[in-house]
């Protein structure tokens, strides 16, 4: 009987690891049950399940940046206006006739300068906290981009320029019907997030953005170049937003100045859902992507179900409550032994 | 005798100034191998300075650093890590978040490199630490473990087991027991012992008279950033020491 206990017991404890791994997933795929019995006919249809791939494609590039860096500690304000200004940039270079494959990169290197700007200010300037470094450069970036484009919208991109957020690639091969076809957002997304999540966990640098977020003083003593790295991660997460504004480019045609408006809380609230923690060296990447999917599932099953967006709100912000809450009892339960 | 008495390490007339402070003012230390040195002092008297000055953290004001007879500038951390200098930080300086084996390899982590990227090989860190973990008789559950998991003994002995993880030559631990439940306190006394067998000169500033008397050969106060009295530690007493703190001799 005891010993029967025990392997209960050790069982239990065994378990627990995989909860703080893939518990996040557990809720998504709940989620994703509730909503198909809520909406039997539509919800998990060839179409809307694209849609909410396409939906989030933009918003899962700035999540996973803001991710790195609140894995170290960090925090990032300025992803929305990365992603406006890299916009505007685009729009601007493609209005004045540069050939489709210069404008495509303009917004990633835009991206990744904001991000270099970001760090290097956090670093060299030594400003007390991150946020106060991307408080600013919410700000300034946002103000550059509507200085340089007056603050109107600029509209009309080429098929190349809008293959990442708009294009489809055809499945009747498959013997598909021509409506079934799949989002290059959505191969985007996934090349992306395989990318970044080998980066993670399978890179020294990755290791050491964990443990600058677990442990600064740690890190240094280690020897590990901490500036350099937080370098690297607000430049790579600026990159990231550069790639939303390609998307945002193809999905919309246009370079607009309300582009990301508050996205940089949205991508926030998915790290959190997440599982990652604020104080850093905590969270994964899988954990950001069900983050992402579960707000974009929550926004397209309530439209869906024709609830008002303000209703929308307040379920947001409340699953982020929860979400924190349900970590805090877990957390609980793991060190109680 | 001999091989075992051989200078590691020698700090000579070693002088620190913060602005218009000075911290220490020509301090001499010497570390042989398989020797314990304990360094005691008031807070303030210096000790954590000189400390950071041996592992590279502080650049001297004055005065020169000596391995194995060569005089050696210490730009960073690193420049000591790489002499076989290690430090194990009052404050321990782990990663909670990180398991074990990262811990002990942190920063110097076996990679296969495939270009730029450098990927992290960690078949390779769960043998290398079970097998150092084995060597200095730590016992874990699994070198897996998260650090944060582990009681405030076992992670002050991860502490020593990173620092000696890479042949190093004089170990410096600042505070070893400060933060330990008593029976704790022990198994790292040993460890230190343990090292001592090895050849590793270790350096252990301490508080604690019992930590001193229980594993060091010699003792060294430190009054106001100066060298007060130093002395083989059976030609002293526990009152001794005690007074030297105070600036009493």
């Amino acid at each position: 009987m005891d010993s029967k206990d025990q392997d209960k017991d050790s069982l239990y404890l065994k378990l627990i690891p995989y909860f703080e791994k893939y518990g996040i997933l557990l809720l998504l795929v709940i989620m994703i049950v509730v909503m198909h019995f809520l909406q039997p006919d539509v919800f998990l249809s060839w179409r809307n399940v694209t849609n909410v791939f396409k939906q989030i494609s933009w918003q899962s590039m700035l999540a996973l940046g803001v991710f790195m860096v609140i894995v170290t500690a960090g925090i990032d304000l300025s992803v929305g206006s990365i992603m406006m200004l890299s916009l505007m940039i685009l729009a601007i270079v493609a209005k004045a006739g540069a050939p489709w494959y210069i404008v495509v990169i303009t917004p990633l290197i835009a991206g990744f300068l904001c991000g270099l700007f970001n760090g290097l200010g956090i670093t060299l300037l030594r400003m007390p906290h991150p946020f106060i470094m991307t408080l600013g450069t919410l700000y300034i970036f946002r103000g550059t981009g509507n200085l340089i484009s007056g603050g109107t919208p600029i509209s009309g991109f080429t098929d190349e320029v809008r293959y990442l957020g708009h294009g489809r690639i055809d499945l009747t091969w498959l013997g598909l019907e021509k409506s079934q076809y799949l989002p290059v957002s959505l191969v985007l997304i996934a090349i992306v997030y395989i990318i970044f999540w080998i980066f993670m966990n399978k890179t020294r640098t990755g290791k050491w953005i964990y443990a600058i977020g677990g442990n600064p003083n740690a890190a240094r003593a280690s020897g590990i170049n901490v500036n350099k790295i937080l370098v690297i991660v607000y430049s790579l997460c600026g990159f990231l937003s550069g790639i939303g504004a390609l998307i945002l480019a193809g999905r919309t045609d246009s370079g607009y100045p309300n582009a990301g408006l508050q996205s940089e809380l949205d991508a926030i609230a998915a790290c959190i859902i997440g599982g990652a923690s604020f104080f850093g060296g905590r969270g994964t990447v899988l954990g950001v992507f069900a983050g992402v999917m579960i707000m974009g599932i929550l926004r397209n099953g309530l439209n869906l179900m024709d609830v008002s967006s303000f209703w929308q709100q307040v379920l947001i912000g409340s699953i982020i409550v929860l979400a924190v809450y349900v970590d805090v009892l877990r957390r609980d339960f793991g060190t109680r032994k | 005798m001999s091989s075992a008495n051989q200078l590691l390490l020698e700090a000579k007339n070693v002088t620190k100034y913060f602005g218009t402070i000075t911290a220490l003012e020509n301090v001499n230390l010497k570390i042989h191998a398989g020797e314990c040195l304990g360094v005691v002092g008031d807070n303030g008297a210096g000790k954590t300075t000189l400390m950071k000055v041996l592992s590279g953290l502080y650049k001297p004001s004055a005065g020169s650093l000596h391995f194995e007879g060569k005089e050696k500038v210490l730009e960073s951390p690193r420049d000591s890590q790489n002499l076989g200098l290690e430090m194990v930080y009052q404050d321990l300086a782990l990663a909670g978040n990180l398991p074990i084996g990262e811990n002990i390899f942190l920063g110097r982590e076996p990679t296969t490199n495939l270009g730029l990227l450098k990927f992290l090989d960690y078949k390779k860190i769960k043998e290398l630490t079970e097998a150092h973990l084995g060597k200095l008789k730590i016992n874990v559950k699994s070198a897996d473990q998260k650090v944060e998991e582990l009681s405030g003994g076992q992670r002050q002995a991860v502490a020593i087991a990173r620092s000696t993880a890479f042949n190093a030559k004089v170990v410096i631990m600042d505070e070893p027991t400060a933060a330990l439940a008593i029976k704790e306190v022990g198994k790292v006394l040993d460890l230190i012992n343990g090292l001592k067998k090895t050849g590793v000169g270790v350096i252990v500033i301490s508080h604690r008279m019992d930590d001193i008397f229980a594993v060091c050969d010699r003792v060294m106060a430190l009054f106001q950033g100066t060298n007060f009295a130093e002395s083989e530690l059976s030609n002293t007493s526990r009152d001794e020491v005690i007074g030297w703190i105070m600036g009493k001799k």
